[in-house]
């Protein structure tokens, strides 16, 4: 008898007897014999609570993780400050086990969440609508790329190659099947070589995709870029990082047309992965090509203010095959702990955040170069992600470190097979002066330890 | 019925929630990292609100919303079932919660295991070859399993192949993913038994056909029996057979998709696995292959040589990525833990469950709503409020008539194929009583509806907010809070 199963087995035997059948396979005659299992399934025995809690114990315990570990690595996932609070409000059971709020009147908790959360994002990105989530930052990007397809009636995209590799992976897989084709830029210095869209755009072009700040942590010049892709009628997208928008100009105000981005650093741990959060804005212009879901207000019968999905003509239940997205099922807890994540930290929680990774990468970036044994790959303003370059392979380095307990950088070679020996170096409001020098100094004696080994 | 602010008319200038520490290394000004023009000028009108201001907040709003925990939540087609607590404090655990993606291989065997033998047990649930655990919800295995699908077409060089079959009765999901990867869609009718039309089939599929989707046990809750010829119909016309898992919690021990001819499946983790629907998500749609579509997966997949779990990146035919790292690993961790507690008997014993639940509500039911297929069905059923219609009451007003009662109402109007349908999915964690309870609330709102209609179709009326009206918000569309000036 399973604790998740209420009914005994003399209760189904009673319900059993109402349908007019003895055994439970009466039930199942339907199902043609060619097509029965002739044996139980081949799984491990069932556990009760507690050899499960030793099972998965073990198994979490064969992962490093950032508890015990320093971490310096970034690339899309990162190590911020989660305040407590965020749990114990998700935690809420009647928010995590309701489903999409297809009956607003018993769903105004998460209704008004979502309502919440689309104008933060709008003000964050300083875009005028805002959905109610995608799967990450990828997927993110590769719908806006579609939907750019989509609303300016052209097939293709000029994506920067200074965008995540992996967010590049995800485009092109999209981009394959959708029909439309992706053309990717060099860099010059660390960011989008503007020479290589400027020769590449036409009246085919849909959109033009940056990042910013780009996978390498440098700012990008988005309002350089706008004028020459919305002079050849295309849609400037642009891929953020949240929390950088505390203090960077909104890509709204400088004339993005799409703003995507990943949401993990809003309360989300990293979770090797996932689940994450892929946040999307747009001007209002464009509102009727949006995919995934919306919540708008409205009133009740007696004029109350309530809150419902709207815009469903977009969708899949609705417009089946010319929906703007198949998506159904988005990423609404995480959605959720992002509301929270910024109703706590506020205007100026926020803020304080952007400013700590700001001034701890900038120190940090510092005092690698000051060791003599790192150089900078590229010249230009970061925000809390920097890359450096040594004489020692990346891996090396990393693996010498954990015995100090420290995660390293991104090996950058491993996308950018032209940047041998960098090392792309993630600094949170997380990371103590202390961490920081303790991390500066390891790094530098190991790679001097090689050096001198190479000799 | 008391409205209830927004976070942002809560704010006060000046209050906190947060604490952070001093910055501890030297400061620089920030126009001597930044260039004035990337600066913004002025904060995002994000709430300034007190810790306590928070909680109560956010509290005030989850007591607005029905979980599954608050009580019956039978919506057809999405095994609203109830979530184990213990996979929640499983899936927080540090060493999966606080890991990094990229962190060295060697240093996250833990997770990679978890992945590799969830790859094999839903391999073995299903009958397939390998499962790819990447795509984050079941929507996205669709297109995950649609490329596939194409992919193999093209590698075959059989490049005719433009159309994806699907039924009149499937959940627009299945068109629209078809749709994005690139495929058109062909519709075919059900027969009179809700059923794949045989001869409809025979008709429709060509040299052009990449493909059938299919659900089975179908949208009405009912098995094809007639999956094997389905299945040899769509093969011999060279096109792949698509499994949509959505139904699955009511065939685990009892049938598998691989064993009826399916050459790729998906799952939804947030259905058949007990994992949380969060509000709208995140779930996870694992997508399992037969042998032949192997080389097609999504990169990277998950291996185990000589003792070492790793993740191999160089699959030539891969459709490429679908997610920017592996998936919603925190969905998959719960989804885990629960197949582990359930055990092969376990499993097998929700499926039966979850039939004998539906089949007895059905029952309970059928005389007093129209039955449309008055058939035994498997893990839901869908009623008609045709009767009920004629007296002037929709399937939308009984909807919001239920919401008096306390319970989250039924999937309505889905499928399409029936006249204002009410999908019914009991689960196989709700008890006798709680059925029974539902079926004399539906008995009552029946006989409301021949004597008193009125009732019914001014629900709901102890809600927080009355009837909201759609329609407004979609010819009006505010959809966001703005700072009066």
């Amino acid at each position: 008898m399973s604790r998740y199963i209420p009914n005994t087995d003399e209760q189904q035997q009673s319900m059993l007897k109402e349908l007019g059948m003895e055994a439970i396979d009466e039930l199942f005659k339907g199902i043609p014999e060619s097509v029965r299992m002739k044996r139980k399934l081949d799984l491990p025995e069932a556990m009760a609570e507690l050899e499960l809690l030793t099972h998965m114990n073990r198994l979490a315990s064969n992962n490093r993780n950032l508890d015990e570990y320093t971490g310096f690595l970034g690339a899309g996932a990162y190590d911020h400050f989660i305040p407590s609070i965020v749990g114990h409000m998700l935690s809420r059971q009647e928010f995590y086990t309701a489903y999409t709020p297809y009956q607003p009147e018993i769903s105004q908790g998460t209704l008004q969440a979502i309502f919440e959360y689309q104008t933060m994002i709008c003000e964050l990105t300083g875009m005028e609508v805002a959905n109610a989530s995608m799967y990450d930052g990828a997927s993110a990007l590769a719908e806006a790329a579609s939907m750019s397809c989509n609303a300016t009636c052209r097939k293709e995209i000029i994506v920067a190659g200074s965008v995540h590799p992996a967010y590049r992976e995800v485009l092109r897989t999209y981009s394959k099947f959708y029909g439309s084709r992706i053309f990717e830029t060099g860099y010059d210095n660390g960011t989008v070589k503007i020479s290589d869209i400027e020769s590449r755009l036409s009246s085919d072009t849909a959109a033009v995709i940056i990042q910013n700040p780009n996978f390498f942590g440098l700012l990008e010049d988005i309002e350089q870029l706008e004028k020459l892709v919305h002079g050849k009628g295309a849609l400037l997208v642009v891929s953020v990082d949240p929390i950088s928008l505390a203090i960077l100009k909104p890509p709204g105000e400088s004339g993005a047309d799409i703003v995507v981005g990943e949401g993990q650093s809003l309360g989300s741990p990293v979770s090797f992965g996932g689940p994450y959060l892929g946040f999307f804005a747009a001007s209002k212009g464009l509102l009727r090509k949006m995919p995934g879901r919306i919540v708008g207000q409205t009133t009740d019968d007696a004029g109350n203010r309530g809150f419902v999905l709207t815009m469903q003509a977009r969708e899949q239940h609705i417009r089946r095959e010319k929906a703007t997205s198949n998506i159904c099922s988005n990423q609404a807890l995480n959605a959720l702990a992002a509301t929270i994540y910024l109703t706590v930290l506020g205007k100026q929680g926020l803020r304080d955040v952007a400013m700590l990774c700001l001034q701890k990468a900038h120190y940090a970036f510092e005092q690698l170069i000051a060791t003599g044994v790192f150089e900078p790959c590229f010249a230009g303003p970061f925000f809390k992600e920097f890359a450096v370059r040594c004489c020692m392979p990346v891996e090396k380095l990393n693996e010498e470190l954990l015995s100090s307990k420290i995660i390293g950088g991104y090996k950058l070679e491993k996308d950018y097979p032209e940047l041998a020996g960098c090392w792309l170096i993630a600094v949170t409001e997380k990371r103590s002066r202390m961490e920081i020098d303790n991390f500066v100094e390891k790094a530098s004696k190991i790679i001097e330890r090689w050096g001198r080994r190479a000799i | 019925m008391k409205e209830k602010k927004l976070v942002f008319e809560i704010s006060r200038p000046g209050r906190k929630a947060y604490s952070l520490p001093d910055c501890d290394v030297p400061e620089k000004k920030l126009e001597e990292m930044i260039p004035k023009q990337h600066i913004r000028k002025t904060n995002p009108e994000l709430p300034e609100l007190s810790e306590v201001d928070v909680v109560r907040h956010f509290t005030g709003l989850s007591r607005r919303n029905h979980g599954v925990d608050s009580g019956f939540y039978p919506l057809g087609s999405c095994t609203m079932k109830y979530n184990p607590k213990i996979n929640e404090d499983i899936a927080r655990l540090g060493g999966f919660a606080r890991v990094h993606p990229y962190q060295p291989q060697d240093t996250v065997q833990g997770c990679l295991e978890l992945l590799y033998r969830m790859d094999g047990m839903l391999s073995e649930i299903t009958g397939m070859d390998k499962v790819s655990l990447q795509p984050a919800a079941g929507a996205h295995g669709e297109m995950t399993g649609l490329m596939i699908i194409k992919a193999y077409h093209e590698y075959l060089g059989e490049k005719r192949r433009t159309k994806i079959i699907v039924p009149d009765s499937a959940h627009g999901t299945n068109p629209a993913s078809a749709a994005m990867a690139g495929f058109e869609v062909v519709e075919i009718k059900s027969n009179e038994k809700g059923g794949v039309d045989l001869e409809s089939l025979k008709a429709a599929v060509n040299e052009e056909t990449a493909g059938l989707m299919l659900t089975n046990p179908n949208t009405l809750g009912l098995f094809e029996d007639n999956i094997e010829e389905i299945a040899w119909i769509v093969h011999q016309a060279g096109g792949l057979l698509y499994y949509d898992g959505a139904n699955a919690n009511a065939i685990m021990g009892i049938s598998r998709p691989g064993d009826m001819g399916f050459d790729i499946v998906h799952l939804n983790l947030h259905k058949t696995f007990s994992t949380p629907h969060g509000g709208g998500g995140p779930g996870s749609g694992p997508v399992g292959v037969k042998k032949h579509l192997v080389p097609f997966l999504p990169s990277p997949v998950v291996e185990f040589k000589n003792g070492v779990y790793s993740l191999n990146y160089d699959l030539p035919l891969s459709i490429g990525r679908v997610h920017s790292f592996y998936g919603n690993f925190g969905v998959i961790v719960k989804a885990y833990a629960y197949i582990m507690s359930m055990g092969a008997e376990g499993l097998s014993k929700i499926s039966t469950t979850a039939v004998l639940n539906a089949n007895y509500l059905m029952n309970r039911l059928k005389e007093y709503y129209v039955l449309p297929y008055d058939n035994t069905c498997m893990h839901e059923f869908v009623l008609s409020g045709q009767r009920q219609k004629e007296q002037g009451v929709s399937a939308l007003d009984i909807a919001k008539r239920l919401l008096d009662f306390g319970v989250h109402p039924p999937t309505i109007y889905f499928p399409l194929i029936v006249k204002e349908a009410m999908m019914i999915e009991p689960t196989e964690t709700e008890s006798r009583e709680t059925l029974d309870e539902f079926a004399d609330t539906m008995i009552q709102i029946a006989k409301e509806a021949e004597e008193c209609p009125q009732i019914i179709k001014s629900a709901p009326h102890i809600t927080v907010v009355g009837r909201l009206d759609e329609a407004k918000a979609a010819r009006n569309p505010v959809l966001r809070w703005m700072k009066e000036e």
